[in-house]
């Protein structure tokens, strides 16, 4: 009974999917396995080491971590770090985890495509920290704006303490003054997982659903002392923009702002976010043509008061806004025209911008004389001539020092910022040209189709 | 008593004959009758009706039919597929009177003598089943002798000579060659090559005595060790091999195929004639017998791969047996084999039972390829160029096939620039009027695709293009089309540039989709294939670019699959082509599922199609059929990753197929990927999965408990036992009296594992591995609350973890879990564990080791665990 049959695989693509399925899955379970188990044990540090921020007990038992509070701060948001720190340590740490908007100075490509839109509400930038049974919101320059009790995860100590207690959640939101709420713009951390790096389209979307869970969005209470609340956000085509522009909202609104789908949170300026503003979308310039006041600055002024250190010129500070978005003294470009700018050893004139794009120099003597330092920041109006451009770039700027900015201002204007005001007064980029450029590019793209269904 | 039964079974026979005459009726109601007859008969009195059928079967007077019937039937009383039956069947026997077995067995060897061949020919098939029962326990001693004698009997009719010939074949086929003394495997083998003897023998002796001798090689080791018999032995079989009976040619081959993979080693004296012998054959020999001269060189091949792959893994010098017969045959065996290539036949590819000249010298030449290497490509190439043009389609196809086949093991940088001077050639040819080029071109793309890199931005659009033409070529075309795409897409993820698939998706999956609904297809081949190609395509696309095209296919596949539900099923046919297509879009639905999940971004396009995809699903497991219920579990797996705790509200209904699943031992595949599953909804749901809990555990409880379940899922169970703890944290509390002795007793297991069986070794890493991921989940889930609980099992625990460290030879994966499970106890256990990690310091060096190994997330962990030990040490 020999088997003669000798018959090898014959012209056959030894294809075995059902293997690779299993394989992928059980790859895929290993992996989600280890990755579940890893969150306990990283929670399981962060208990160590996430004491009360103000508290001064030295929670930790790694002794490096001393060294690491004097270096640059990671670039990747780390409450259980920040938490060590202190006073003005702290503030200046806090103070570089924002997200920064550019000023749109020119429509990026794709506008539909590729980007959000949704009306900014007026309001103080902040960003909402909730942990261990409480919430603080800090502004952008590091000092707490409130601590509170909230339906956040662990936001409060009311809370159903199982097994997230000491987990944290961080927000990025405006506070809105006349009905006291949160809105929630972006989101960095929910219960520790991060999402630094997940694009702003999976940020809103997990915002979106994770909120309203939550709780958070419901009335005050006594465990939930500020309502937090979403904003709608749209794809930036013409519906969307025209919605975000015109639409009603329960707040005030300033200006618009354009988030890229892809972007993931960048802390400090990134052009992946741009703010804009017109007339018709941001109430400031209407309220403060006449009257040379600002009205709801006035009631950021009150709360600004609580908050800054109590040698701050507070005459002066009225004028001066704690966000840097917001820089409304700048932005009502007809009667305050001035910039601000970091003075650099050299006497370089610096933006904000990273790298910083330098404005101007002064001279060593009148630095000397007024009693200055590298790392002040200086005011300066624009003077008649202006900015000037070459080939899309800054060429020349008309500077005239007016002195020190105010204490509380943690940085300088950036440049986008600076160049929106020059073309605020001389040429603004309006509504009809965002229209415009979607349509254009609507075409554009209908185009590229062509070809590839061609090619 | 011997007279008794025998008074009993000369009762019976008269009785036998007619029911077994009734037994093969063509009328099924007498048919039905007499078998349920012969079943009472043997239930009653086995020993009875095994003589009655014995005595049937010998007596000559007796109807032919019936004596091959009692035959069959005794043959089947021994033996059975089904190895549980088997065991039962062998247990019978044993206990069967050892008088009455004696009485059976000379019975069948009486039969040997019997003029009718029917008769003999079914003797020597129970012979050798009662053979490798009793040869083993030393219970039928005088078998050998008994043969033999009939051998050398002269009075005996010379059919007896070939019924023991074929006999003896039998049984050296049925016992293994550890069961016959060498005096007496020499005997056999004298009398078998003896047999083989021109001079002495009819043809038909001669055959038998060859086929016999195939079965006997196996026993002949030391006698092959022995060169001059060896030279006798070979000397034999090389004159049988020129015969001039085909039959016995082919058997004397078969018997050479035999021998290049038993005795490689000492092949070398004989290598020349057998070349002439060989090439002889295959170019003027009948078919039959010169696919058996391929086979011996294909035989070589694999002979010689098996040795380069022990080589090339034990990095040690040149082999000593490794004696390069190919390469030094090499340029005259690669002529011979690129002759056969011309020999096709029409229509080969349409029936996959042909198996041909052509097809087994192509396939050998491939071997050969792999063998070789590089060399080969000089003997080839001319042939592939002088033949590629040739208005014969033979010429044509042998060229393409010819190249095709030595793609695998020439150097890519030998390969590379062929394939690309020729892949317009090819891609000509896949347009070729003949529908055998066009089917080889085909295969030839998908190998190119599958082993090289020759595909760029450049020529990807005219390959896709001919590729999404061709798929609508005849069925046999199209699936080896698929086959090219499978492995197009495979080969951009490989390289990490599948954007530039991206263009190209929606076309494909259309086209794919297209295919899957042929029906000029007669077998499920081609939809299979088309499926299967989608989901390679799915899996290596460039998710950002695709995720649109991706999630546009989900809701396609998902009609098709509710399509299915809605049938009418009427034959056996239908519902099994039905079971066939759902479990074919259940692993599209899985795999899209997978890759859609795999991104935060992208997760919501599942998530919102959720409860329709999950209602399919529970249709389709109503369907009860095992494979589609481990694709529809593959894919709810993935669905409640993509979910979250969304998946909750499927729990209630689905919950019952979960146990199912964990119930079903037969189909071991199933119950290992539900556990998974569990697994999966753990992470998914977090302690909302508490509710089922209750249910879950007893099940994988009992499945740990089985002797019957496939050892492989036991792992996957202790795995699950973690990630149901960390789900529900301390409410684990319960489960704990009845998981962790059972989790002790497997570290038991681990250490008796016997690590020098390699399968084992990897089962036992398993093993280990989950143990420890088990402990993890269960420590994590009570830290913060009821950690106490585990202090008894710590110090067991800590041993074990010792034990496994203690093992250098450890695999990485077990190092991770490792590290990390002692990070969990201290952790976890807090100062409880000061004493005992002060007892046991192999930490600390095991610490070091991990600190110091490349692989960043192992070294993460120790860091971690580290630091946890040290707080507990200085606190």
């Amino acid at each position: 009974m020999a088997p003669s049959d000798h018959r090898r695989p014959y012209k056959r693509p030894a294809i075995s999917d059902q293997q690779r399925r299993r394989d992928h899955s059980l790859l895929r379970q290993a992996q989600n396995r280890l990755d579940a188990q890893q969150r306990a044990r990283c929670l399981a540090s962060s208990i160590l080491s996430l004491e009360n921020p103000e508290t001064d007990s030295v929670p930790d038992l790694d002794s490096t971590t001393g060294q690491e509070q004097s270096e640059v701060p990671p670039k990747e948001f780390d409450v259980r770090q920040a938490s060590k720190l202190r006073g003005v340590e702290a503030r200046r740490w806090f103070a570089r985890q924002l997200m920064l908007p550019e000023w749109m100075i020119d429509v990026p490509d794709r506008l539909s495509r590729d980007w959000y839109v949704f009306a900014r509400p007026a309001g103080k930038r902040c960003f909402v920290v909730s942990s261990n049974g409480a919430t603080v919101s800090r502004l952008r320059n590091g000092s707490i704006l409130h601590r509170f009790p909230s339906a956040l995860p662990s936001g409060s100590r009311s809370r159903d303490a199982s097994g997230t207690s000491q987990s944290y959640s961080i927000m990025d939101c405006i506070f809105h003054e006349p009905d006291q709420t949160y809105y929630v713009i972006d989101i960095l951390c929910w219960r520790g997982y991060s999402l630094y790096d997940c694009s702003a389209e999976f940020r809103f979307f997990w915002l979106n659903s994770k909120l309203a869970e939550s709780g958070a969005c419901g009335p005050p209470s006594q465990y939930h002392r500020y309502r937090f609340s979403l904003i709608p956000v749209y794809n930036c085509d013409h519906n969307g923009l025209s919605a975000a522009y015109m639409g009603a909202v329960p707040y005030v609104k300033d200006g618009l702002l354009f988030y890229n789908k892809e972007a993931k949170y960048q802390t400090g300026n990134t052009p992946l976010a741009l703010v804009w503003k017109d007339e018709n979308c941001s109430q400031y310039v209407i309220d403060t043509d006449n009257q040379g006041n600002i009205p709801i600055q006035q009631q950021e002024h009150k709360i600004s008061i609580d908050c800054l250190s109590k040698e701050r010129d507070k005459m002066r500070s009225i004028y001066l806004p704690n966000s840097d978005i917001l820089s409304l003294y700048i932005w009502n470009a007809n009667r305050m025209k001035w910039v601000v700018l970091e003075l650099q050893d050299d006497g370089k004139l610096n933006t904000s911008d990273d790298p910083p794009v330098a404005f101007g120099c002064l001279d060593s003597d009148f630095v000397h004389k007024s009693g200055l330092h590298s790392g002040n920041l200086l005011r300066f109006s624009i003077g008649d001539n202006g900015l000037s451009f070459m080939e899309e770039r800054l060429d020349k700027a008309d500077l005239c020092y007016i002195g020190k900015s105010n204490r509380a201002r943690a940085f300088a204007d950036s440049y986008s910022k600076i160049v929106f005001q020059h073309m605020v007064r001389h040429s603004p980029l309006k509504m009809d040209d965002f229209l415009s450029s979607i349509t254009s590019s609507d075409d554009q793209e209908n185009q590229l189709n062509d070809i590839e269904m061609t090619g | 008593m011997l007279e008794s039964s025998f008074l009993a079974c000369n009762k019976m026979t008269f009785e036998v004959t007619q029911i077994l005459l009734s037994a093969q009726s063509p009328d099924a109601r007498i048919r039905t009758e007499a078998e349920i007859c012969l079943r009472q008969f043997q239930e009653q009195n086995l020993p009875g009706f095994l003589v009655s059928l014995s005595f049937e079967l010998s007596n000559n007077e007796k109807p032919i039919e019936t004596r091959r019937l009692a035959g069959i039937i005794l043959k089947n009383s021994l033996d059975a597929k089904d190895g549980a039956r088997k065991n039962l069947l062998i247990q019978q026997w044993m206990g069967i009177d050892t008088v009455v077995k004696s009485q059976i067995k000379d019975l069948l060897l009486r039969t040997l003598a019997s003029s009718a061949p029917e008769a003999w020919h079914t003797s020597a098939q129970v012979i050798a089943k009662v053979a490798s029962v009793e040869i083993p326990q030393k219970q039928w001693p005088e078998l050998i002798g008994k043969l033999l004698n009939n051998m050398s009997q002269r009075d005996h009719p010379a059919s007896m000579k070939q019924a023991t010939l074929e006999t003896l074949g039998f049984v050296c086929e049925e016992i293994s060659h550890q069961d016959l003394e060498q005096d007496e495997v020499n005997t056999v083998l004298t009398a078998v090559v003896q047999g083989m003897n021109l001079a002495e023998h009819s043809p038909e002796i001669r055959l038998a005595a060859t086929k016999a001798l195939y079965n006997a090689l196996d026993f002949a080791q030391t006698n092959f060790e022995n060169e001059m018999e060896r030279n006798y032995i070979m000397k034999v079989v090389c004159e049988t091999a020129m015969s001039k009976e085909v039959e016995i040619r082919q058997a004397a081959f078969e018997c050479l195929v035999s021998i290049a993979s038993t005795y490689y080693d000492l092949l070398g004296p004989y290598m020349q004639t057998l070349f002439e012998l060989t090439s002889n054959v295959v170019r003027a020999d009948e078919e039959a017998v010169a696919l058996q001269a391929l086979e011996f060189w294909s035989s070589i091949c694999d002979e010689e791969l098996e040795l380069q792959d022990f080589e090339s893994s034990e990095a040690g010098e040149s082999g000593s047996s490794h004696s390069h017969f190919i390469e030094k045959a090499l340029s005259a065996l690669v002529p011979m084999l690129l002759e056969t290539l011309l020999k096709q036949q029409e229509d080969q590819d349409q029936d996959d039972t042909i198996w041909n000249l052509s097809m087994a010298g192509g396939t050998c030449l491939g071997l050969v390829a792999r063998t070789v290497g590089d060399a080969v490509l000089p003997l080839v190439m001319p042939f592939v160029e002088e033949n590629i043009r040739k208005p014969d389609w033979h010429c044509r196809e042998a060229a393409t096939y010819a190249f095709g086949s030595v793609l695998e093991g020439p150097s890519v940088e030998k390969l590379s620039p062929l394939v690309s001077a020729g892949l317009d050639f090819l891609l000509n040819l896949m347009k070729d009027e003949n529908s055998h080029v066009r089917d080889t071109t085909a295969w030839t793309l998908g190998r190119i695709f599958e082993l090289l890199d020759v595909i760029t931005s450049e020529n990807l659009q005219k390959v896709v293009i001919v590729l999404l033409e061709s798929i609508r070529d005849a069925p046999h075309i199209a699936e080896k089309v698929c086959g090219a795409i499978y492995y197009l897409a495979q080969e951009f993820e490989d390289a990490g540039n599948n954007s530039l698939l991206s263009p190209y998706l929606t076309e494909m999956f259309s086209s794919l989709l297209a295919t899957a609904d042929r029906t000029d297809s007669f077998n499920s081949k081609l939809r299979i294939s088309a499926y299967e190609t989608i989901n390679e395509v799915v899996r290596s696309s460039n998710l950002s670019e695709s995720s649109l095209i991706i999630s546009q296919l989900l809701p396609v596949i998902m009609n098709k699959l509710q399509q299915t539900l809605d049938l009418q099923i009427i034959s056996s046919d239908e519902r099994e082509k039905q079971s066939d297509v759902q479990a074919s879009l259940c692993g599209v639905l899985q795999v899209i599922i997978q890759k859609l999940g795999s991104a935060d971004e992208t997760r919501p396009a599942i998530v919102q199609f959720s409860d329709q995809i999950m209602m399919t699903f529970l249709s389709v497991f109503a369907c009860h059929n095992s494979t589609v219920h481990e694709e529809a579990m593959l894919a709810v797996g993935a669905l409640a990753y993509a979910t979250g705790p969304g998946f909750l509200k499927y729990m209630t209904e689905f919950s019952k197929y979960l146990q199912m699943g964990l119930q079903n031992f037969e189909e071991y595949q199933v119950c290992s990927i539900t556990v998974g599953v569990v697994g999966d909804i753990c992470r998914a749901l977090d302690d909302k999965i508490l509710p089922f809990c209750d249910g879950i555990m007893e099940l994988l409880l009992k499945d740990l408990h089985s002797n019957v379940l496939h050892r492989s899922v036991k792992p996957a169970i202790f795995s699950c036992f973690g990630d149901i703890a960390l789900a529900i944290g301390d409410q684990f509390e319960k489960y704990i009296q009845h998981a962790l002795p059972v989790m002790q007793q497997a570290t038991e297991v681990c250490a008796q594992i016997d690590i020098s069986d390699e399968e084992m070794m990897e089962y036992g890493y398993q093993l280990k591995r989950s143990i420890f991921e088990s402990y993890s989940g269960i420590l994590q889930g009570f830290k913060d609350t009821k950690s106490e609980l585990m202090v008894p099992y710590a110090s067991h625990l800590l041993q074990f973890i010792e034990l496994v460290c203690n093992d250098k030879q450890r695999d990485e994966s077990v190092t991770k879990a490792a590290v990390a499970v002692m990070g969990d106890l201290a952790d976890a256990l807090g100062s409880n564990m000061k004493l005992l990690f002060r007892d046991r310091v192999f930490y600390i060096d095991f610490l070091g080791e991990c600190l110091q190994s490349d692989d960043e997330q192992l070294k993460e962990t120790a860091t971690w665990t580290q630091g946890m030990i040290g707080r507990i040490m200085v606190s």
